[in-house]
């Protein structure tokens, strides 16, 4: 999403490290101090970044099931000698609920860090940064440029397959299709309609795609210079050197 | 089946943190029996507004009227075929709807999805590859060995297989060669005067001159003009603002204008532009 803010402007190889030292670190908190704080330092960001709120709701909606799901299990399946509530093999428990706590914390701090990252990033610049981050492997002869390339087209792919697949859907409703009707095999059958199209269409946007870039003379190989250059600035350096205060913090309230 | 438009409203919301106005308080009339052209600049509401007459979106406020059928933001998902059966679609770039590993399967597949009993729809199959100018001997082909323009040829079979009472077609003829476009359109006339409605959306003017009975214009989600191709083109207001442009039989008769020609009406198609030119010829 377009916007400005000290994050936008931040190397997409700081944010993309960040993002995943921090998902690390979700899981070093122990306590409430810790969570609080991880949380403090999370919406801290999400104001920096001036990203409307609503969009990390939106985030979490897709989410939903899977972490209410996952918070129920541990609230009634934690096992405890003194239970507040207890119905054959459910349990609840004042231990269950902490922990059910913590992990509900979890998930709203990895889903809140990774939706900031790629609301503030472009797919392009994400490809981009893991490309650089992936160079050293060089040495091993690991091809770095074209798991690059193949990222970013992969990246470029998905909504173009998104819309290729409602325009094919769209198309075969108004030929009658129709889809979340009748029993299993009836809604698997639905979707060969759309997935044999799908499959052509996708092969030949990828033939394409070659016979576009050979023809403008691509090579994979070495030697190959970068229209978007990514910049290492001071900001990113202060960055780096407030999540090792971060982290310190963090240890100092584990232990606490 | 007469198709009525009132104070439609849809904005699309999407995952995507953006979203857009598709419709803006939509009114129209879309006469039975009629060839209807709706034109309008590149994103300006037109296939929005064609795809809220078989339910494939609904409107965010309004309600539309497809003979009796109502559909308004309520409509349930269920018990749509009926109407669906009756408004055929043509979409932009049909081919890519074909799967099946035969013609004759693709065709059928609308039909039998409809309820329409194998031995009918094959029946179906045969009559319509002949109506799109497709030898009998395709039916057996894959859809997938066929040029783009027959793959096109074999789709709108697929659409016209199933019966429908009103056809709409969303760009129809972008991409084909001038005289495979011209067999399409006169294939489409000739399903109207088959009693079916016609709408058309396009960006030729030339194909709503020679074709349509009735024109809309369309512009930044809104319906701005609409009535008859003559007085559509006549209108210098909307021409003015940019909204469409002339078909080339008005434009000659513009350039002819400049050297002491006189047309009360701007001719649209080449049948009235040569007759109004012998008539001004002979008449002096
Ligand atoms: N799936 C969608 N999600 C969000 N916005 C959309 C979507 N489809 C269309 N729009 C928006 O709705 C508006 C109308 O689009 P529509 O497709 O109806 O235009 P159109 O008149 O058919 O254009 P064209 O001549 O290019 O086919 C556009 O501004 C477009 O950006
Ligand atoms: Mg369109």
């Amino acid at each position: 999403m377009p916007g400005d803010s000290l994050i936008y402007r931040l190397d997409p190889r700081v944010k993309f490290l960040i993002t995943f030292y921090f998902i690390g670190i979700v899981f070093l908190a122990n306590n409430v101090a810790s969570y609080a704080f991880l949380m403090v330092f999370v919406l801290f960001a999400v104001l920096v970044s001036k990203v409307n709120f609503i969009f990390f709701i939106k985030g979490l909606r897709p989410m939903f099931w899977l972490i209410l799901f996952t918070v129920v299990l541990q609230a009634f399946f934690t096992p405890s000698n003194h239970p507040i509530w207890h119905w054959s093999f459910l349990t609840l428990s004042k231990e269950g609920l902490v922990i059910a706590t913590y992990i509900f914390m979890r998930f709203i701090l990895i889903i809140f860090i990774s939706t900031l990252l790629t609301l503030t990033t472009t797919p392009i610049e994400i490809s981009d940064s893991i490309e650089s981050i992936l160079k050293p492997l060089r040495v091993i002869k690991f091809p770095v440029t074209q798991v690059a390339l193949m990222l970013s087209i992969a990246l470029r792919f998905v909504p173009l397959l998104i819309d290729e697949t409602t325009k094919i859907m769209d198309a075969q409703r108004a030929r009658g299709v129709d889809f979340g009707e009748g029993g299993l095999i009836k809604r698997i059958k639905a979707f060969v309609p759309i997935l044999i199209p799908l499959f052509v269409s996708s092969f030949s946007i990828a033939y394409d795609l070659a016979i576009a870039m050979e023809s403008r003379g691509y090579k994979d190989g070495q030697g190959r210079s970068k229209y978007r250059v990514l910049q290492w600035s001071m900001r990113d350096n202060w960055t780096i050197v407030f999540m090792a205060g971060v982290t310190i913090i963090l240890l100092f309230l584990r232990s606490y | 089946m007469q198709i009525e438009f009132k104070h439609v409203t849809h904005s699309y919301e999407s995952n995507n943190p953006m979203s857009g106005l598709g419709l803006a308080d939509v009114s129209c009339t879309i006469n039975s029996g009629k060839f209807t052209a709706i034109v309008g600049k590149t994103g300006s509401g037109k296939s929005t507004l064609v795809r809220h007459i078989n339910a494939l979106l609904k409107p965010t406020s309004g309600e539309i009227l497809v003979g009796e059928r109502k559909i308004t933001s309520e409509t349930n998902n269920k018990n749509l075929k009926p109407l669906r059966k009756n408004v055929g679609m043509v979409f932009q770039f049909p081919e890519s709807q074909l799967f099946e590993d035969t013609v004759e399967k693709d065709i059928m597949f609308g039909p039998q999805n409809f309820g329409v009993p194998e031995k009918d729809a094959k029946e179906a199959a045969q009559e319509m590859i002949d109506v799109v100018g497709l030898g009998s001997e395709y039916l057996q082909k894959s859809p997938f060995d066929l040029s783009g323009g027959q793959m096109r040829r074999v789709a709108i079979a697929g659409v016209l297989a199933s019966d429908p009472e009103t056809i709409i077609l969303d760009e129809p003829t972008a991409g084909l060669d001038p005289v495979g476009r011209k067999e399409i359109m006169d294939l489409f006339k000739e399903q109207q005067k088959n009693g079916k409605t016609i709408i058309l959306i396009t960006h030729n003017m030339d194909d709503v001159a020679n074709y349509a009975d009735e024109m809309m214009v369309m512009h930044d989600s809104q319906i701005v003009a609409s009535g008859t191709p003559k007085a559509v083109f006549n209108d210098q207001e909307l021409l003015d603002k940019n909204y469409l442009t002339l078909p080339q039989s008005a434009i000659f008769a513009q350039k002819l204008q400049a050297k002491n020609f006189h047309f009360d009406q701007l001719p649209i198609t080449i049948s009235e532009l040569t007759t109004e030119i012998k008539q001004q010829i002979h008449g002096d």
